[in-house]
């Protein structure tokens, strides 16, 4: 398929890494997006890159080191992550995570206390120790983001932002274009990759994708002096610290949302403070450290986390990754590619993220789990 | 019945600490007059003020440009508090009236319910001191954050004694607290006539005003007063560089028609404008309107003073600071004339050690020691290929504005910068939003150390969603529930 016409819906991180793979193999790719690269969740996210239950993942810890190179723009990847725990449930849980890792082949240590500290000095005196774990790690993703934007279009891909997809334009079972406000783009094949707004697309052709999107938050504190981990997992937080020193952290409770086509609203609450509780016990030697900003993404969830990576329609190509999609897509984008030209995964099984395991859900599947917006008082 | 589900935010975020008929955030002349006109009609009322700021604030410029020029006095908090209680008399009043003061009180989120923020228990502030941070309910609050300094840069500006007019009339004239003795001031509006005559009130030599444009720009009468002081002007003449040595600006070099000329000074004080300081209302969703002759970007209310939140309004500088109709083009006329003396290693963001040079390359910052070829390929020009100027994707690239001081001392010459290489008229300039805290507040002052117990069951690190970390070979199979026993809803 080599030169054929690829329109790729959502310049996100999975959007923008399959466009840069389709590039590498020599098709026309043309990115569409609503507003500007990875404006929603693929830069608001934590950076996190190591998604061990993953089918991807082995591909994605193969690609991240070599992501600045193949890019050609830095990515500020870092491998390795600790995860410290404060309390014994959390040692418990930590430790069942690194039998779980250790089975599927992913070298990991358990470590006391001292060692948590000597891997990463801010961590508190007090914590119980935890494990180590020598894959994973993080990147920054404003930087990942743009990095896959600019190196697709040095390959000669096209990114058009500010140009929302309106719908596709089906004949048949095959898609044949896509209608923005500037007219319509033809292709001989779409990925659908717009996170929330991926369903709302996919219904115009009949097929039922089902997604519900939260709100999640994150905070971030001025630069601490860098330590020798900076990807540090742990009291119920997810996060980092920047190359720059920054700790950048989220995790807690998340907001259901109604999402149409534009922009989600994502504002942010005082569970700023729950955040900044929870990073001031973890790190107390960082208490004094000054907050500088909080922020929102929202992000889309199929009914069982798990993403939708599928072809259907013969050249309609799915890539949601219900809220797990930063640090896979070195890899999320290579299976998309892979099912875009090939119509099937090179280098892992991934059947089980096909769109039919859906079939014969509930209709009321949001409120069985409760997926669904508060009312507003 | 309904399912909620239990990690979603749905009745987790605590009620207010205390409720207010009315909250006036800034004691300065409009707040203190709202916080006494409230009293007066039987609300109760809390009145709020972030002065004194603790020093080390001050130091990072927050929230004004202080430009490290406060006396040791500002090291006193008692003693503060003493000399700002004594320069605004109502303050008196207001507390005779039964009015709540709350000083060295920062106001640094608002919070209404909205969409995207159902789950939020009414509408909400949030407010910090020296040891403790809380939320306060209303049912109606004024807004009075006053105006903040209007900066930019231009080479030897990072340095002790570059300093905003905002910041000296506060060490001036509420802190009794400025370091200087003899200023140069640029621009020679209303604000820089009032700035030098104020200055020469408190005994501080003005050794004179620098102006771009070939005349002076203010009232004519405060124009006079200013020139029998014997303060010279100079028009049609720029700020070149600032020199200096440890303690900071030593001379500035300017250049005019008659060439360059050097003025000893120990402080240069922007004057060219203040801004109205609408960080509050703009973090919380407020709608924003660009009015030149309100001073930039200012709160949309209507006549009664409302904003677009129900029941919060905007009063005095925040809600515009009367201008020019062409002053949004004087800015742009100061920001070329101080990017012509610039260089490319001029510094654009202090926090973030951001130059000219990487900021028009839209670089990765020189620590990340990220620089590439193809990045080298990249810049201003090919980013404005690919859609109009957006400067929360500048900070996201070059780091400008992403620092300490929260964007205040860089977001205007930023957008400015953006605007002129666009092409784009200064009222089209891009705007970079706000975000709570809208303070820097420490880790240990913002955290919530009396979290309700809902809180903390509800706490997933990501959804709670049972299945989502099964790995895969295990979907499928019987090891997948016991995966979901034990790290599903509730992983840690």
């Amino acid at each position: 398929m080599s030169g054929s016409n690829v329109v790729v819906i959502g310049a996100g991180v999975t959007g923008l890494s399959t466009a840069w793979w389709l590039a590498r193999s020599g098709a026309s790719v043309t990115v569409l997006d609503k507003g500007v690269v990875g404006w929603e969740a693929s830069s608001r996210n934590g950076g996190g890159a190591s998604h061990y239950h993953s089918p991807l993942f082995q591909e994605e810890q193969r690609l991240w080191p070599m992501m600045d190179e193949l890019l050609g723009y830095p990515t500020e990847y870092q491998r390795g992550r600790v995860i410290a725990a404060m309390t014994e449930k959390q040692l418990t849980h930590y430790h069942y995570m690194a039998d779980m890792f250790l089975e599927l082949g992913y070298a990991v240590d358990r470590i006391d206390p001292h060692q948590a500290i000597a891997f990463s000095p801010l961590l508190s005196d007090a914590n119980l120790g935890g494990i180590h774990l020598h894959f994973g790690g993080h990147a920054n993703p404003q930087r990942t983001v743009q990095a896959y934007a600019w190196a697709t279009q040095d390959l000669g891909g096209r990114i058009l932002q500010n140009t929302p997809a309106l719908r596709l334009v089906a004949e048949g079972d095959r898609v044949t274009g896509v209608e923005t406000a500037q007219g319509l783009i033809g292709c001989d094949a779409v990925v659908v990759a717009a996170g929330p707004q991926t369903a709302v697309l996919l219904a115009g052709i009949g097929i039922d994708l089902p997604l519900s999107a939260a709100r999640a938050e994150m905070i971030i504190t001025e630069p601490a002096p860098l330590m020798p981990v900076g990807g540090v997992d742990g009291n119920g937080l997810y996060g980092r610290q920047t190359l720059r020193g920054n700790l950048a952290y989220g995790g807690g409770p998340h907001e259901w949302l109604d999402t149409g086509p534009g922009s989600p609203p994502r504002p942010t609450s005082p569970l700023s403070r729950n955040l900044a509780r929870r990073v001031a016990v973890l790190f107390p030697k960082a208490a004094k450290l000054r907050v500088i900003r909080s922020w929102a993404g929202v992000v889309e969830n199929t009914p069982d986390g798990r993403p939708v990576l599928d072809r259907v329609h013969g050249n309609v190509t799915i890539g949601v990754m219900s809220g797990v999609g930063f640090g896979l897509s070195p890899a999320s984008g290579h299976a998309l590619r892979d099912l875009v030209m090939d119509g099937q995964c090179s280098f892992a099984e991934i059947g089980k993220l096909k769109l039919d395991r859906f079939q014969g859900l509930a209709p009321d599947w949001r409120e069985q789990r409760g997926w669904f917006p508060a009312a507003l008082a | 019945m309904t399912i909620r589900d239990a990690y979603a935010l749905d009745g987790k975020l605590p009620s207010p600490d205390a409720r207010f008929d009315l909250v006036v955030i800034g004691a300065g002349p409009a707040g203190t007059e709202a916080a006494i006109a409230g009293a007066r009609a039987g609300k109760s009322v809390l009145l709020v003020d972030e002065n004194p700021v603790a020093p080390d604030l001050m130091r990072t410029d927050v929230p004004l440009f202080y430009g490290l020029r406060m006396t040791g006095a500002v090291e006193t908090p008692e003693r503060m508090l003493e000399t700002l209680l004594s320069t605004n008399p109502l303050l008196e009043t207001a507390f005779e009236l039964g009015v709540e003061v709350l000083l060295g009180t920062s106001a640094w989120g608002l919070y209404a319910p909205q969409p995207g923020l159902a789950t939020l228990p009414g509408q909400l502030v949030g407010l910090a001191d020296a040891t403790r941070s809380w939320l306060i309910g209303f049912d109606e609050l004024v807004v009075a954050a006053g105006a903040r300094d209007f900066v930019l840069g231009f080479p030897g500006w990072d340095q002790p004694g570059v300093m905003g007019a905002m910041a000296l009339k506060m060490l001036l004239e509420r802190y009794e607290a400025f370091a200087g003795r003899r200023i140069v001031i640029l621009g020679s509006g209303d604000l820089a006539l009032r700035t030098a005559l104020a200055a020469l009130r408190h005994g501080i030599e003005v050794a004179g005003l620098i102006e771009v444009r070939a005349c002076v720009q203010g009232n004519a009468a405060l124009a006079a007063q200013v020139a029998a002081a014997g303060v010279p002007l100079f028009a049609g003449s720029v700020v070149t560089r600032a020199d200096g040595g440890a303690d900071g600006v030593k001379q500035v070099v300017i250049t005019g028609l008659s060439g360059e000329t050097s003025i000893a000074c120990d402080t240069v004080c922007l004057a060219i404008a203040a801004v109205p300081a609408i960080e509050l209302l703009a973090a919380a969703g407020a709608r924003l309107a660009v009015s030149a002759t309100r001073g930039g970007h200012v709160p949309m209310i209507d006549a009664a003073g409302l904003t677009s939140l129900a029941g919060v309004s905007a009063i005095g500088d925040c809600a515009g600071i009367v201008s020019a109709p062409d002053s949004l083009a004087y800015h742009a006329e100061w920001l070329a004339a101080l990017a012509r003396g610039s260089t490319g290693d001029t510094i654009v963001c202090q926090c973030e050690s951001v130059s000219r040079a990487d900021l028009l390359g839209v670089q990765p910052p020189a620590y990340l020691g990220a620089r590439s070829e193809c990045m080298a390929a990249r810049n201003i020009d090919t980013l404005l290929a690919d859609g109009p100027p957006d400067q929360d994707q500048i900070k996201r690239l070059t780091r400008a504005g992403m620092g300490l001081c929260q964007g205040r001392r860089c977001r205007d010459q930023v957008s400015l910068l953006l605007a002129a290489e666009a092409g784009l008229a200064p009222d089209a300039a891009p705007f970079t939003g706000y975000r709570a805290p809208v303070r820097p507040i420490p880790l240990g002052i913002l955290a919530d150390w009396a979290e309700a117990p809902g809180m903390s069951d509800g706490w997933d690190v990501w959804f709670g969603v049972p299945a989502q970390w099964t790995p895969y070979r295990d979907i499928g199979t019987e090891r997948e529930a016991m995966h979901i026993a034990i790290l599903g809803g509730g992983h840690i």
